[in-house]
């Protein structure tokens, strides 16, 4: 089958071509269904392609014909299959949810452009979860970028603050792309080979190298950036929070995800080898990095009154916990850490797809004074919202549950009981936020005579897909735990 | 589905369904007052089918679904379930027809409000008595904070909203910070959390890491209201009396006592925990509870808080009796469950009755009300003295058998702590009926009768004095649980 | 003298490294958004001119097939690299310039301590009106 041989190339040339296709029409129902039929296609694709790698184990696709170390190859294993199917999965979702919430917050003629752009980004998280090239990520990197800022920029028509944002983010993620590059040079250097699976042979060969590691050293600070990991997370807040709704909840579910899933990939796969340093690392510096983000996350959410914000800074605390999970350097760690991208895709989704609705509804900006007493005037969209802030909290029979258990799972394995107490501590304090908004919006009386426009049906069906998978997932975990393990398996090997 | 799968499964439905008829029948006041009452009726019903069926032996179990290896959602009825589940349901009928007249007397405007979570939250006290896993046991212990947290605050107050925030504040944080990791390294080391009789912890499990293991419930457990974490149940008692009445002498606090004794028997086991000595210090820590709560007890005039410190000292009892993890102890542990419930929930009526019917709330200006209001001052002594542990009324049973175990295990010290509270509870209990009895009246009182908050303590009264002779129906049960 | 030395043979990379700290500097330190550009620039082109070096094979040629056997080339691929990522540099540029347009239309400076007043007024009008749409 011509198709079936080539999904991995077509996860990323279809939304492209599309994307160039979007961008001359110009009705914006048109744009808008075919992005929805784009991402659809690609759901489907992602789907077959957990088949083909169930058989196959691991996916190698040599562009051109032109195999690896030549050639650009795209790499599908275990790892990231889900990874795909749940950009895919989200990618729609969040499509469907764009309908009628860009169209209310940007201008009606820069509709179609918006979903080009949009299809762009879509495209590029593909290719950055699927290349195994480290050039050809730098790329796909600079495209997400790019597109994202763009996206984050037309948030402007509500709020100018927002192109102060994307400029932030331009300039840091430029600096972290740059980052990135010079790391690919010197491993380039050191190895004369791009492609990660050639890299990892060729290090194994030469042993210790001073210019592998210093270039492993700057590739990893590049991608912290992308990734929104603690010290260098200062681009996403500003960027998160002034954005349109919908471009929120797509860049706050997958965007950082993918970012990390590679962080892992380079940790695990390539430094891996240079053993004297991957426990100094793991140790020393991201797990005290993690849990500084973990307690600066859920302490200034704490404080947050401007709702997005509050939950972008809590997006922070939660990369915190991921990460976390990774350098427990144990195979429960990464399999737990694998399973909270995927939780917290679809909760972080969720929140801020609920935000917008509310900002929607109110017609301003979502904080803890306008949001006085609308819960009991959007009652739909709020109980999805209070089940997805649940889930965040990590409350049985939710998918943030499942995340909850195996982290604990592997803190536990490791017998300290400072972590455990770390774990549950941050957890308990995240009560504190959650709690105070639902208190706001369900307890408290309107600041001023609330005058709500109709909760829009389309976004709220959108918002209500997320939830459910949130409970599903939760009740049965099946699926996401054993891909979990399985991603572990294929990224640090069973242990 | 069996028939005794049918019957768990209305058990467990009917509070529930009986909360969505109060909002159904929100405008009518008589048809919404009445769900409660009936289904009372009918859980009870269904709780003692159950009872009789786990005495003849059989297993009454639903499993829903399997969250992760080990965790399931699962209701499979224990010995000690069993009878939680036939003192939560049957108070409720009592306590449901109590608040009828208790606010329609007060005049409160959001009774339907008041009805609804009232039934929700007995529904998680009934889940919780027939969970068979500790991760259902959990869930539905935090559906029970969160669902008395309306309750607590039902007056609007700037009081009650800071009552409410405490309440939810220590029960909230100390389940997530304690309890829940504690349930997740159980499961860690045991792969699973479903109870079973003997325990779960495998024997492997380092001895040095036992008393902190248990700690970690005993404090995770709010509810329990051990000394450093009980300060929102004296706070809670903003509440209007018929809540304090149900959830703080029985749905709520039994809970958490319930939750501990069930760890205790169904996940340590008692020979674990007799045997390592890892208990000890918890021993002694609800001993310090029992006398310093007794004592502060004393210096309330307001008869809610005194009642509220006095229920305090009490579920130490039951804590004590966890503890010590003797056949006697646990038994006389469970025992006291049943009968603290019957004797505090008569107490704490008396007190709404008192207010409703007199406005009175301090016990200084109880002087004389005893010849106005001698159905309630009766009920109030005899509840006191099955409290106090006096024969022939049923806490004089419960009592016995946890001095019995203070001596099995080799403590016998517990035997003056247990004594010494009992003349404290003697001083702080029977001076209110003393005052009301023997002191002139001071002032005039104006008396209205409510006749639904006068014979549910008649009747709750009375029952504490059955109990002391229908003791062996009940140890039906708690031998279940105690023997191997 | 080895130090000397050390420096000499590696000249090109001595020369990267302070285009590359020159860029960063001016990224971080400078106020003006355009300027800032303009640094991010110049750091990336150090990176470009690090790329290249390391291509250059001492003695060899560009590479074309001479036709000889045993001629040294120069390694290609990283010229390719950097070819795109000059691409990308420039779209970055230009995305960069556009926003500084948006930015200048909507607050009317790009002035970083300018920009971060404004911002402060916008939180708090935000804050005292419970509203912002603008």
């Amino acid at each position: 089958m011509l198709i079936l041989d080539n999904i991995p190339a077509l996860l990323v040339a279809i939304p492209l071509l599309m994307s160039a296709i979007v961008s001359v029409i110009s009705s914006d129902r048109i744009a808008w269904l075919f992005a929805l039929l784009t991402t659809l296609v690609c759901l489907f694709m992602a789907y077959e392609l957990i088949d083909i790698v169930s058989a196959k184990q691991i996916l190698s696709y040599a562009f051109g014909g032109w195999e690896p170390p030549w050639g650009i190859a795209f790499i599908v294993d275990s790892a990231n299959v889900y990874l795909i199917l749940l950009v895919s999965f989200i990618s729609v979702i969040a499509t469907i949810y764009a309908h009628t919430m860009l169209a209310r917050e940007i201008a009606v003629e820069d509709l179609p452009k918006a979903y080009a752009v949009w299809l762009l980004t879509i495209a590029s998280l593909f290719g950055l979860s699927m290349t195994g090239d480290a050039f050809n990520l730098f790329v796909f990197l600079e495209i997400s970028a790019l597109s994202s800022i763009t996206l984050i920029a037309l948030g402007a028509g509500q709020d100018r603050r927002a192109l102060i944002a994307a400029y932030n983010y331009l300039i840091i993620g430029a600096i972290g792309a740059t980052f990135y590059v010079i790391g690919v040079g010197y491993l380039y250097a050191a190895t004369g080979t791009l492609n990660l699976l050639n890299i990892i042979e060729r290090l194994n060969e030469l042993g210790t190298n001073q210019a592998a590691i210093t270039g492993l050293a700057f590739m990893l600070a590049g991608i912290m950036v992308k990734a929104g990991i603690f010290p260098v997370h200062i681009w996403l807040p500003a960027a998160y929070s002034y954005a349109p709704s919908a471009v929120s909840s797509l860049l706050s579910a997958v965007a950082t995800k993918v970012a990390i899933y590679y962080f892992a990939r380079l940790i695990f796969g390539i430094f891996m080898n240079i053993t004297q340093l991957i426990d100094f690392f793991l140790l020393y510096v991201l797990m005290p990095v993690s849990v500084t983000a973990i307690f600066y996350g859920t302490i200034a959410a704490i404080y947050q009154t401007d709702i997005k914000r509050l939950f972008a800074l809590s997006s922070i605390a939660q990369i915190g916990y991921i990460t976390f999970a990774f350098s427990l350097n144990s195979h429960s760690g990464v399999s737990s850490g694998v399973i909270h991208i995927i939780n917290h895709a679809l909760i972080k989704g969720a929140l801020f797809m609920a935000v917008g609705i509310f900002a929607l509804g109110i017609g301003k900006r979502a904080t803890m004074v306008s949001l006085r007493g609308v819960g009991r005037q959007m009652p739909i969209t709020f109980a999805g919202f209070v089940i997805a802030g649940l889930a965040l909290i990590g409350v049985p029979l939710t998918a943030g549950f499942i995340s909850k258990l195996y982290l604990f799972k592997a803190v536990f394995e490791t017998g300290n009981g400072l972590f455990v107490a770390i774990i549950a501590i941050s957890s308990a304090l995240s009560v504190l936020y959650l709690w105070k908004i639902f208190e706001v919006m369900w307890l408290q009386e309107p600041y001023q005579p609330l005058k709500i426009e109709k909760e829009p049906a389309v976004a709220y069906i959108s918002l209500w897909l997320m939830v459910i998978a949130i409970i599903v997932f939760g009740i049965y975990s099946n699926g996401v735990s054993s891909s979990g393990i399985l991603a572990a398996n294929a990224l640090i090997g069973a242990r | 589905m069996s028939s005794l799968q049918l019957i768990l499964a209305i058990s467990l439905a009917t509070p529930l369904i009986s909360a969505l008829a109060v909002l159904l029948f929100h405008k009518n006041k008589n048809l919404r007052d009445i769900c409660g009452p009936i289904g009372g009726i009918i859980t009870f019903t269904t709780a003692i089918v159950i009872a009789l069926a786990i005495i003849d032996g059989q297993v009454v179990s639903i499993t829903l679904w399997h969250i992760a290896p080990g965790i399931e959602l699962s209701f499979r009825v224990t010995a000690l379930g069993t009878l939680f589940g036939l003192v939560a349901s049957g108070l409720w009928i009592l306590a449901s027809i109590y608040s009828v007249g208790y606010m329609r007397g007060s005049k409160d405007k959001n009774q339907t409000r008041f009805n609804f979570y009232y039934a929700v939250a007995i529904h998680a006290a009934m889940a919780i008595s027939y969970s068979g896993n500790l991760m259902m046991l959990f869930i539905f212990y935090e559906v029970l904070t969160f669902s008395t947290y309306p309750l607590v605050t039902h007056n609007q107050t700037k009081s009650a909203k800071d009552a409410g925030r405490l309440y939810m504040g220590i029960l909230v944080s100390t389940s997530l910070l304690l309890f829940l990791p504690a349930i997740l390294w159980v499961w860690v080391v045991s792969g699973t959390l479903n109870l079973t009789r003997g325990g779960i912890i495998p024997v492997d499990f380092p001895s040095y890491l036992l008393p902190i293991l248990l700690a970690m419930f005993a404090f995770g457990i709010g509810k329990a209201a051990l000394i450093p974490i009980h300060r929102w149940l004296p706070a809670a008692m903003v509440a209007p009396t018929p809540v304090s009445a149900l959830l703080h002498a029985v749905a709520v606090v039994k809970a958490g006592v319930f939750s501990f004794l069930t760890i205790v028997v169904y996940v340590f086991g008692t020979e674990l925990l007799s045997s390592s000595g890892s208990a000890v210090w918890l021993v002694w820590l609800a001993a310090f509870t029992i006398l310093v709560s007794s004592i502060i007890a004393i210096t309330k005039d307001d008869l809610k808080a005194r009642l509220a410190y006095s229920t305090i000292s009490q579920l130490s009892y039951i804590v004590l009796g966890g503890a010590l993890a003797t056949y006697a102890a646990i038994e006389g542990a469970a025992l006291h469950i049943v009968m603290h419930a019957t004797a505090k929930i008569t107490l704490f009526f008396c007190a709404g009755a008192i207010y409703v019917n007199a406005h009175i709330k301090k016990i200084s200006e109880l002087d004389g009300l005893g010849t106005r209001l001698p159905h309630i001052f009766i009920a109030f002594f005899i509840a006191s003295l099955s409290i106090i542990g006096i024969p022939p009324l049923g806490g004089s049973w419960s009592k016995f058998l946890l001095m019995v175990g203070s001596v099995d295990s080799g403590i016998p010290l517990i035997l003056g702590v247990l004594a010494v509270s009992s003349l404290l509870n003697v001083y702080y209990l029977l001076e209110p009926c003393a005052r009301a009895f023997f002191k002139p009246a001071q002032k005039e009182f104006h008396i209205e009768n409510h006749t639904l908050t006068i014979f549910p303590p008649l009747i709750t009264a009375t029952l504490s004095l059955l109990l002391f002779f229908a003791v062996d129906w009940v140890r039906l049960l708690t031998n279940l649980m105690v023997m191997p | 003298m080895n130090v000397i030395y050390l420096i000499l043979s590696n000249w090109n990379f001595i020369a990267v490294i302070m285009l590359m700290m020159a860029g960063l500097y001016i990224v971080i330190s400078n106020q003006n958004f355009i300027k800032k550009l303009v640094g991010l620039s110049i750091f990336q082109s150090s990176v470009f001119i690090f790329y290249i070096s390391i291509g250059k094979v001492s003695g060899g040629t560009a590479p074309i097939l001479t036709g000889i056997a045993d001629t040294i080339y120069s390694n290609p691929l990283p010229h390719v690299l950097i070819l795109t990522a000059i691409v990308v540099g420039v779209a970055t540029n230009a995305l960069g310039l556009a926003l500084v347009v948006r930015i200048n239309e909507a607050f009317n400076s790009i002035e970083e301590k300018t920009l971060l007043s404004h911002k402060i007024e916008d939180s708090r009008h935000e804050f005292e009106k419970g509203d912002s749409w603008k």
